[in-house]
């Protein structure tokens, strides 16, 4: 069985924007970025929390709106000096379609 | 694509600095090898006093451990001697015949100490005070001596000459000079420093002159003999008399060097394949004996070698700070003074202080401080940035205008603080915390400290402190920021800069503006996207297009971000003024979607506290009143208080001044947040003293008052301008908010700004210009002639995706 699940399509997340997946293990943040590349992380910063689809998108990286850590998109961890690290989910486009697996790690 | 070789003679500061900063931003370009005579990996010079002086332990100041350089994948040659360089064939030979071959080459070999040409130079005993090899031999001597004679009374001279008198040993310091660090210090400060150094037990000879050293029994020096005929008991000399920069390995393969291997602006030698820097380089003829400058100089060098090719080397300013501890001096710049130079100073002899500023017209040139240096950062920042200080002349001796009233406890002098105390109350730093912080990451700059530490990242209050503790740990030229600051990592290029380009060449998009400029990054960061985006927006309104991709969140989703994902709504509350109607409707939105508080701001309106993100557009559409902009770089509240309409000394309608005010300004965005209030007389209920523009009612007109803030450092905001009626305290406070959004950097306050270009320069360009403060007054007019009601907006149903989740 497939566990792959259309969530949206890439053109309903804004090029270096974000949309939030409400998933019963919590939130999912799905990125997109210049390159029109996706990502996909638990939508909490390591540090405290904070609700990474809402922060600013450069690079292959976001920086988390409440204190500004920044995390790398396809390795999910915090740029050094910072040490923490936020959960992937395997995501990929197939078209214009943008699919999730919640089962596999990425 | 095969990798280019990149060797590097001298396992030094400056070297593993400049490989450093290559790796950051070419991790693969260059195979590296690094050659050092020295045994040990790359260490913290600097501190080699410390170890001296017992303090540390060479295990402590190790910058680059053994495990650095595997991880890094760098060949380590270390105690191993480059003696020949063939630039034909394109290979260094080592003392023991080892041999690499480069495609670069960069020499960074130090300096070698200046050994005076005496009779008796060579005798054992005898030695200079350079690296962990001297330090242990003066340790060793130590155990076993008791005499000790230091040839040399400048930084180095009394470093060590201290640290071996807390080793136990008497020590007495030969000086040529008339007075202490003679290039650092003017004279009475000079004869401070020799006081309680005296105190301490050193002892000096000044004006004296070294004639021989002479030979014990043993074999070992007994005696230093001076000119005069004194001789003077020593089982242990220091020569500390200066540097040559160790160009020998250089001259020897015909590089062209000249007291220093010559370098141009991007660091590199005569021969193009072969870079230069550190204290071996001479550098528009000057070679620098201090890590700062030599850390700029690695910044550039990386930036050529790289490949990126741009980034100049124009030369630095320094500073200098005596490494003892307990012991206060610091000087900067010209601080002898002389013709065409004024001088401001404080003497307080019995109490040790002494201060002395230098001027030259309206700039700051020089300082020389002794017992109390809290303000050295300070002093050293004005005379950097070569700012005008004119205007803040007659507090200048007073200093200290860079730390913030709140959050560390009333401190402002970082010495004096325990090591356990806090400095940065926002993120619960302790002051051992950066102090450890510094010596083992090898910090050079007040960004370095924040990022590591978090000190002073988030309200930046305790800048000035953590500058100041920057300054005690390192000594000398602590902060090697360039002279202008670039807007971030992604440019070399300043806010001025960025500015200007924007203006000159109509730039109306960031990539088109990135493109423009050469950034490095393919979009930004989130530091430097937001400013774009605003100079864009308020350089070309009309044309360009506001980014929302490139607004911090509480911008983009138009309400504040809360710690817990949340967001607050505060609803725009004209002059403060509400009515029983939107009262109604708050408390019916409250109710509806369950907002856990509801609370009265400071800046007389209602916050509604802990709404969802996916409920906002509906909170918005329910209330049906204008967004207030709490959350943005714009136009927050226009405080006013009852003013003559009811008050019984009210001599204006402060009230209706500023529900006018705040429609009029409503809707404009700006380098930061900007606050205004209207009182109706001085008794001044609204505290328009401390607002951005601040508006009293007189029985004949209004005054006007700029640059106030009630924030991290309290400011009292200045006189700006008397007017008498009302649409011109319109025109006057929007002419200036407008010069402020065409001139200021992106996050600068009116404060910083004013600080930055003077009170004058505005009043020039507003009061006294009134052609242009009409002309000014009309492009603010024009600029939010596009801006509408963004809640309106977006319960008409824009940037939709931005409030709603999809389902998994
Ligand atoms: C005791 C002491 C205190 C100081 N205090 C301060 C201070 O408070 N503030 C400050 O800013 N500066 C201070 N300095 C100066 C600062 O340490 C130097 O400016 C800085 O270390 C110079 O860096 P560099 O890389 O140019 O040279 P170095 O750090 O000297 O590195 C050069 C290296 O190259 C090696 N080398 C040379 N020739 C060869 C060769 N042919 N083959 C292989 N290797 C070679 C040397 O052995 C050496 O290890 C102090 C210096 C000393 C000695
Ligand atoms: C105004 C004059 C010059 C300037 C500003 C200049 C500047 C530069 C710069 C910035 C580099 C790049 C180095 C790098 O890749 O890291 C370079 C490389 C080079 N330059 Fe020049 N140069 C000048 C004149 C010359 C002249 C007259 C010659 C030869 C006759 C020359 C020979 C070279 C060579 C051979 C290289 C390549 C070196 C290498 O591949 O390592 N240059 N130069
Ligand atoms: S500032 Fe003056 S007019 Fe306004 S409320 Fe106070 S006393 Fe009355
Ligand atoms: S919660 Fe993300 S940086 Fe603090």
């Amino acid at each position: 069985m497939s566990h792959w699940k259309k969530v949206c399509l890439l053109t309903e997340i804004p090029p270096l924007g974000a949309r939030v997946i409400q998933h019963p293990q919590g939130d999912i943040a799905v990125f997109r970025n210049a390159d029109d590349e996706v990502f996909a992380l638990e939508d909490r910063c390591p540090h405290k929390g904070g609700p990474l689809s809402q922060g600013i998108v450069y690079g292959k990286t976001v920086a988390c709106p409440l204190h500004g850590w920044q995390i790398g998109l396809e390795c999910g961890t915090a740029a050094a000096p910072d040490e923490g690290c936020a959960r992937r989910y395997a995501v990929r486009l197939e078209g214009n379609a943008v699919l999730l697996n919640t089962e596999a790690a990425a | 694509m095969q990798k280019l070789k990149l060797v590097m003679i001298g396992n030094g500061m400056a070297g593993v600095r400049t490989l450093e900063e290559l790796l950051a931003l070419t991790p693969s370009r260059y195979d590296i090898t690094v050659f050092g005579e020295e045994p040990h990996p790359n260490y913290n010079r600097i501190l080699l006093s410390p170890v001296l002086a017992g303090e540390q332990t060479v295990q402590d100041i190790i910058l680059n451990p053994l495990e650095w350089y595997a991880e890094q994948g760098i060949t380590l040659h270390l105690g191993k001697k480059v003696v020949k360089i063939d630039r034909k064939k394109r290979v260094v030979y080592a003392a023991d015949g080892t041999e690499a071959e480069y495609d670069r080459l960069l020499m960074a070999t130090g300096s070698k100490p200046f050994i005076l040409p005496v009779p008796g130079k060579d005798l054992p005993g005898v030695i200079s005070y350079r690296d962990i090899h001297d330090t242990e031999q003066m340790l060793a001597a130590a155990r076993q001596y008791r005499h000790a004679v230091v040839i040399g009374g400048g930084l180095l001279g009394l470093e060590a000459a201290n640290g071996l008198m807390l080793q136990g040993m008497s020590v007495t310091v030969v000086h040529l000079g008339e007075w202490l660090l003679e290039r650092q210090l003017d004279k009475v400060a000079g004869q401070l420093l020799q006081q309680s150094l005296e105190q301490r037990g050193l002892r000096f000879a000044l004006q004296a002159q070294t004639a021989a050293l002479l030979a014990g029994e043993s074999g070992r020096v007994s005696a230093v003999q001076l000119k005069d005929g004194t001789e003077l008991a020593a089982d242990l000399v220091v020569m500390a008399v200066g540097i040559r920069p160790n160009t020998e390995l250089a001259e020897s393969c015909g590089l062209y060097c000249n007291r220093g291997i010559v370098v141009n602006d991007t660091l590199q030698t005569f021969d193009p394949r072969i870079y230069a820097v550190g204290e071996c380089v001479n550098h528009r003829g000057i070679a620098y004996g201090l890590v700062a400058p030599l850390y700029e100089q690695a910044r550039v060098c990386a930036n050529h070698l790289a490949g990126w090719g741009y980034g100049r080397y124009v030369g630095s300013v320094l500073s200098t700070k005596l490494k003892v501890t307990g012991i206060d001096l610091f000087s900067a710049g010209d601080f002898m003074g002389g013709d065409g130079h004024e001088e401001i100073t404080l003497s307080d002899p019995v109490g040790g202080v002494y201060k002395k500023l230098v001027l030259k017209g309206d700039k700051l040139v020089g300082a020389c401080l002794y017992g109390d240096t809290a303000d050295g950062a300070w002093y050293f920042r004005l005379l950097k940035d070569e700012q005008p200080i004119g205007e803040i002349r007659d507090h200048l001796m007073w200093g200290e205008n860079n730390l913030g009233d709140t959050g560390h406890a009333g401190e402002n002098k970082a010495a004096a603080m325990a090591d356990e105390a806090e400095v940065c109350g926002c993120n619960g730093v302790r002051k051992i915390t950066i102090v450890k912080a510094i010596r083992e990451k090898g910090l050079t700059t007040l960004d370095e400290v924040k990022k590591h530490t978090k000190a002073s990242g988030s309200c930046g209050s305790c800048a000035g402190l953590c500058e100041q503790i920057l300054m005690n740990v390192l000594g000398s030229s602590f902060d090697a920021t360039p002279k202008t600051k670039t807007v971030c990592g992604c440019t070399d290029r300043n806010h001025q800069e960025v500015r200007d380009a924007i203006r000159e060449h109509h730039l109306v998009s960031i990539p088109q503006t990135m493109q423009f400029l050469e950034w490095r990054t393919p979009n930004g960061c989130a530091t430097c996207r937001p400013a774009l985006n605003y100079y864009l927006i308020a350089t070309w309104p009309g044309e360009a297009r506001d980014d929302p991709q490139s607004r911090f969140i509480n911008e983009r989703a138009h309400a504040n971000i809360q710690k817990d994902g949340t967001y607050s709504v505060v609803p725009r509350m004209w002059g403060g003024v509400t009515n029983a109607s939107e009262l109604r409707r708050i408390a019916d939105v409250t109710d509806k979607y369950r907002i856990p508080l509801v609370k009265v701001t400071g800046g007389q309106r209602i916050d509604l506290l802990g709404v969802k993100k996916e409920d906002l557009v509906n909170v918005w559409r329910d209330l049906d009143m204008p967004s207030g902009h709490a959350y943005g770089k714009s136009l927050r509240t226009v405080k006013t208080c009852v003013g003559s309409e009811f008050c019984r000394f009210g001599t204006q309608d402060s009230t209706q001044m500023g529900i006018d005010l705040e429609h009029d300004l409503f809707g404009m965005w700006s380098p930061h947040k900007v606050k205004l209030a209207v009182s109706g007389c001085p008794r001044n209920c609204a505290e328009s003293g401390i607002k951005d523009v601040g508006v009293i009612g007189v029985d004949s007109g209004w005054e006007l008052y700029v640059g106030g803030n009630g924030g991290i450092k309290t400011e009292v905001a200045q006189f700006f301008a008397k007017v008498a009626s009302h649409a011109e305290v319109l025109e006057y406070s929007g002419a200036f908010l407008q010069l402020y959004r065409e001139e200021a950097f992106y996050l600068e306050r009116t404060v910083h700004y004013l600080h930055r270009v003077g009170l004058e320069h505005t009043k020039q360009r507003v009061v006294a210009d009134a052609d242009n403060r009409k002309a000014l007054y009309a492009r603010l007019k024009y600029a939010l002639s596009f801006e509408q009601d963004p809640w309106a907006e977006r319960i008409q149903g824009e940037q939709k995706h931005e409030f709603e989740a999809l389902p998994a």
